[in-house]
């Protein structure tokens, strides 16, 4: 406890950079994108790869939310987090199938399709959620406390479910034809926008909205909040917390197959080591993002999605490089991430 | 005794675990002799080069209790370092020095700044900030594929006296022809003797004293006035410098190098397997998990192909034991041994479980 | 006689491989206020963490309103009426005042008389009602750490050194408002290094050394018995 004297706070002439610092990593987007305005020729170039950005960046957040999550209440670092994305991937589209959407014969109407690909979604969380379940069980709780055991043991069983994939779906990787009413682009200034595009990034901008509505405005977001900082304080208060950690695992799950399926529609070909490649980028935007923040873990992900499309165009074998440079350039500035998260411990 | 300080005085401490070792010791030693065959030797080459690359990752994993996924990523270095020295320079053994000691030293410099990013925060950083950096390595790599040869890698010329072509003395000792072939063998087996030995004197010098005093609690170390992060970075970049030297053996060894070879992410979770199935925080668990792995990794899957034939016709359980599958069960036995014997094999022969 | 409110019989508490409590007896009886006095390192802060569950008891019992809680989980024994104050204050600092306390009246809304009684006895709590607490001042911390427990009707309230490190107005305030609670008939065990507070505030006493409560009585008699202090708690006390 400090010494500090009684104060009331008062409010200060700022300067305006003062006032302007909480909000620099939103406008580090901003930045960014006025940066690619300045460097891409064409309007419509650039109008195509912001959207596609933007896009990409709100894949990356669906699927980081979750990790972030996990890490922030659970303390837990999952390397398996990968593998929910692949698992759901495979469940949401072999449930797309199933349903009959994507084939070319199927009934053409938009709202039939969008349920469907609602419905597959639909079934891809539920499953990659009880995946979550027995993964919580059986592979992370005896190790929770444990950094270095949580790591490996995670890895572990990223390496089984990858496996796994492999004996229920085979080996070959599985190309994917999303649903007529996503396919094909609108015009817009020039400037060809990807329907599916404009759908990612619809759908992320509402998962923001929700979670940070879940996270401020009820009680489970208040405790998972209080949870995060300081987990025994929750118990203390009569919550019980293993029950808290279990529907936050099984939440970050199945937004990680929530993702599987809308990167796997995204790039029209699924692969049981898709979600280990996603991963890298996923670890760079909740490191950047401060780990166990959910606004840092947003404005990471739109900042990589769009930094990566931007280079892809100019200099594309610098892409995933400058990824790696906007980490440490970030790193350098602040060096618990963006929204650095308080612990009590 | 000499032999006592030649291991650093590590003793096996189990006399099941010494008589295994010294089978394995002998069994590279005379492995063109004992098990001849083209298929047996690159399999004790293989075992040679990767027990150096298991006690170097151990070096960070089980002594300095950092995880890093970019231990591969030096390996490679190394390989390409060597192999680029070869290729630019001519065959020669100076290329081979100049070459390896080029990777060793990006090596070294490329783990250094991570380091210095990713270990003064937190040491779960570190995992993840190595994933990414690694992964976008190896993209890189298939990009630049003037210098590299991309996704196909290059094969280059090693010096002629490791050459089958190179005949040491006529005629044959006990059936082996006496070539260069033999003597790159040895070439590999001393490289990586040497590189074992030079570990096992760092993890038991006082340096490696500290790394363990700072893996068991940190925070005293540091308060004891320990430099903490370091130690760690100190301890990152030797571990660093190992691989690559490994990684140079290797591409001599194949004479090529290539993403897949050298470089995969497979290879990082072969190496991460055999350090903990061996026994962390041992040299001797990254010699046991090493051998064992690589000849796993040889023979499992001829059982598994077995036991597939034998389930025909069962639902799934062809599919679970095909050999292609073999990294699942390793998985699981992965899974389980960081479980039940966090201590390895090692571990459970020394009765310390 | 009737069973007190809370009862340790022969408890010891390991955190690791340290063995910190070494069968500890203490009676808590209904009402009133309990002080744990000893010097550092007794065991008094442990057995706080015992009775709301943080550490395992691994040897003896723990009974409270009659029942045996010795295995029961944390959120059980708060559910069952055990409030904590912890030495940490526990504040989620990311959370504004109201959301704290929100959490705290796990039943409802924080509201009617017993946030009256809040307001009345700490006024800053209803000034920085909506901004975080991560921007109250230490001693406001400790009253939101109170009132957390004031919130809803508890019946014993666990309570480590809520003084420390606070300057001697706010301390005189958190005073006040503890005998307010007590006054309710709220049950406080209380650990507390400032005599003049645990003077002030305790009916019984209980006093702590190397993990055993070695003396155990009313607070009146040792307030008075100069030798006694000297005896049981050294020269600890007169630093204060």
């Amino acid at each position: 406890m400090s010494l500090a004297p009684e104060h009331a706070p008062t409010m200060a002439r700022q300067s305006l950079l003062q006032r302007l610092e909480p909000h620099a990593p939103a406008l580090l987007i901003a930045a960014l994108a006025l940066a690619g305005l300045a460097l891409i020729p064409a309007l419509s170039s650039w109008i195509t790869l912001t959207v596609a950005g933007l896009a990409m960046g709100m894949m990356i957040f669906t699927i980081a939310s979750g990790m972030t999550l996990v890490f922030g209440l659970l303390d837990v670092i999952n390397f398996g987090h990968g593998a929910f994305i692949s698992v759901g991937a495979f469940v949401g589209v072999s449930a797309l199938a199933a349903l009959g959407g994507g084939a070319p014969d199927a009934d053409p109407s938009a709202l039939s399709d969008l349920t469907t690909l609602a419905l597959a979604a639909i079934a891809a969380m539920a499953a990659t959620a009880l995946m979550g379940l027995a993964f919580e069980r059986v592979i992370v709780r005896p190790v929770y406390g444990a950094h270095l055991k949580q790591i490996l043991v995670t890895m572990g069983g990223l390496i089984i479910v990858q496996q796994l994939i492999f004996v229920v779906w085979g080996p070959d990787e599985i190309h994917v034809a999303r649903p007529e009413s996503l396919k094909g682009a609108w015009t817009f200034a020039g400037a060809a926008v990807e329907k599916y595009r404009v759908m990612a990034v619809g759908l992320g901008l509402a998962l923001f909205l929700g979670l940070r509505w879940l996270m401020r405005g009820t009680k489970v977001g208040l405790l998972v909040r209080a949870g995060v900082e300081n987990g025994e304080m929750v118990e203390a208060l009569g919550y019980d917390i293993r029950r808290l950690f279990i529907a936050v695992f099984m939440a970050g799950s199945a937004l990680a197959g929530l993702g599987g399926v809308m990167w796997g529609l995204y790039q029209e070909v699924i692969t049981a080591h898709m979600g280990g490649d996603i991963m890298v980028m996923v670890f760079i935007v909740v490191i950047i993002g401060g780990l166990g923040s959910v606004e840092g873990c947003f404005i990471g992900a739109l900042l990589i999605g769009l930094l990566y499309n931007y280079v892809a165009f100019l200099a594309p074998k610098a892409a995933l490089v400058s990824n790696i440079g906007l980490m440490v350039a970030i790193l350098m500035w602040r060096p618990q991430g963006m929204f650095p998260v308080v612990k009590a411990k | 005794m000499f032999f006592g300080r030649l291991i650093s005085g590590d003793r096996p401490g189990s006399p099941i675990l010494a008589i295994v070792l010294i089978a394995i010791l002998l069994g590279l030693a005379f492995a063109p002799f004992l098990f001849p065959g083209t298929r047996s030797l690159d399999t004790a080459a293989r075992i040679c080069i990767f027990i150096a690359l298991a006690a170097s990752y151990d070096l960070l994993l089980g002594y300095t209790g950092i995880v890093s996924f970019a231990h591969v990523m030096f390996f490679g270095i190394g390989a390409y370092g060597a192999a680029l020295g070869l290729d630019g320079l001519g065959r020669g053994f100076g290329s081979i020095a100049i070459g390896a000691a080029g990777g060793a030293v990006a090596a070294a410099a490329l783990a250094f700044v991570i380091g210095l990013f990713s270990l003064r925060v937190r040491a779960i950083f570190f995992a993840m900030i190595t994933l990414a950096v690694a992964s976008a390595f190896a993209v890189m790599v298939s990009q630049f594929s003037d210098i590299t040869g991309g996704e196909d890698g290059f094969s280059f010329k090693v010096p002629r006296e490791l050459t089958p072509a190179f005949k040491i003395a006529d005629g044959k000792l006990f059936g082996v022809s006496l070539n260069g072939k033999l003597l790159l063998y040895y070439f590999v087996f001393t490289g990586c003797l040497v590189l074992f030995l030079a570990l096992l004197r760092v993890v038991n010098s006082p340096f490696g004293r500290v790394l363990q005093a700072i893996r068991e609690n940190d925070f005293r170390a540091e308060a004891i006035g320990f430099r903490v992060v370091r130690y760690r970075i100190a301890a990152t970049c030797l571990s660093a410098v190992a691989a690559a030297l490994a990684g140079s053996l290797f591409a001599v060894w194949l004479r090529y190098a290539g993403p897949d070879a050298v470089l995969s992410f497979e290879i990082m979770v072969d190496v991460l397997l055999m350090v903990v199935i061996g026994g962390m925080g041992t040299m001797w668990g990254a010699v046991i998990g090493a051998t064992l792995f690589v000849i796993a990794q040889s023979y499992l899957r001829e059982v598994m192909g077995a036991l597939s034939d034998a389930t025909e016709g069962a639902p799934l359980l062809p599919d679970l034991f095909n050999p292609d599958r073999w990294l699942l069960w390793l998985g699981v036995i992965f899974v389980l041994s960081v479980y039940f014997f966090p201590t390895g094999v090692v571990g459970r022969l020394r009765g310390k479980d | 006689m009737s069973e007190p409110l809370l009862r340790l019989a022969g408890v010891h508490t390991h955190i690791g491989r340290y063995h910190i409590l070494h069968g500890v007896d203490l009676s808590v009886p209904e009402g009133g206020v309990t002080m744990l006095l000893g010097r550092n390192g007794a065991g008094k802060t442990t057995t706080l963490r015992t009775v709301i569950g943080h550490w395992r008891t691994s040897q003896g019992t723990v009974r409270f309103a009659g029942e045996d809680i010795t295995a029961w989980p944390t959120p059980r024994r708060a559910r069952a009426g055990i409030a904590d104050v912890p030495e940490s204050m526990g504040i989620f600092t990311d959370l504004t005042v109201e959301e704290n306390m929100v959490l705290a009246a796990r039943a409802g809304k924080p509201e009617g008389p017993r946030l009256d009684a809040v307001f009345k006895a700490f006024p800053p709590l209803r000034t920085f009602w909506k901004n975080p607490a991560g921007n109250l001042s230490g001693g406001q911390k400790q009253m939101l750490s109170v009132a957390r427990a004031m919130i809803e009707p508890r019946r014993l309230i666990l309570i480590d050194e809520p003084s420390k490190g606070l300057a001697p107005a706010i301390v005189r305030s958190l005073v006040e408002a503890l005998r307010a609670l007590k006054d309710t008939g709220a049950t406080i065990l209380m650990v507390e290094q400032n005599f003049s507070v645990a003077r002030a505030l305790g009916d019984s006493v209980a006093v702590m050394d190397e993990g055993r409560v070695i003396h155990a009585g009313p607070m009146a008699e040792l307030a008075e018995n100069r030798e006694m202090q000297e005896r049981l708690m050294g020269l600890s006390l007169e630093a204060h």
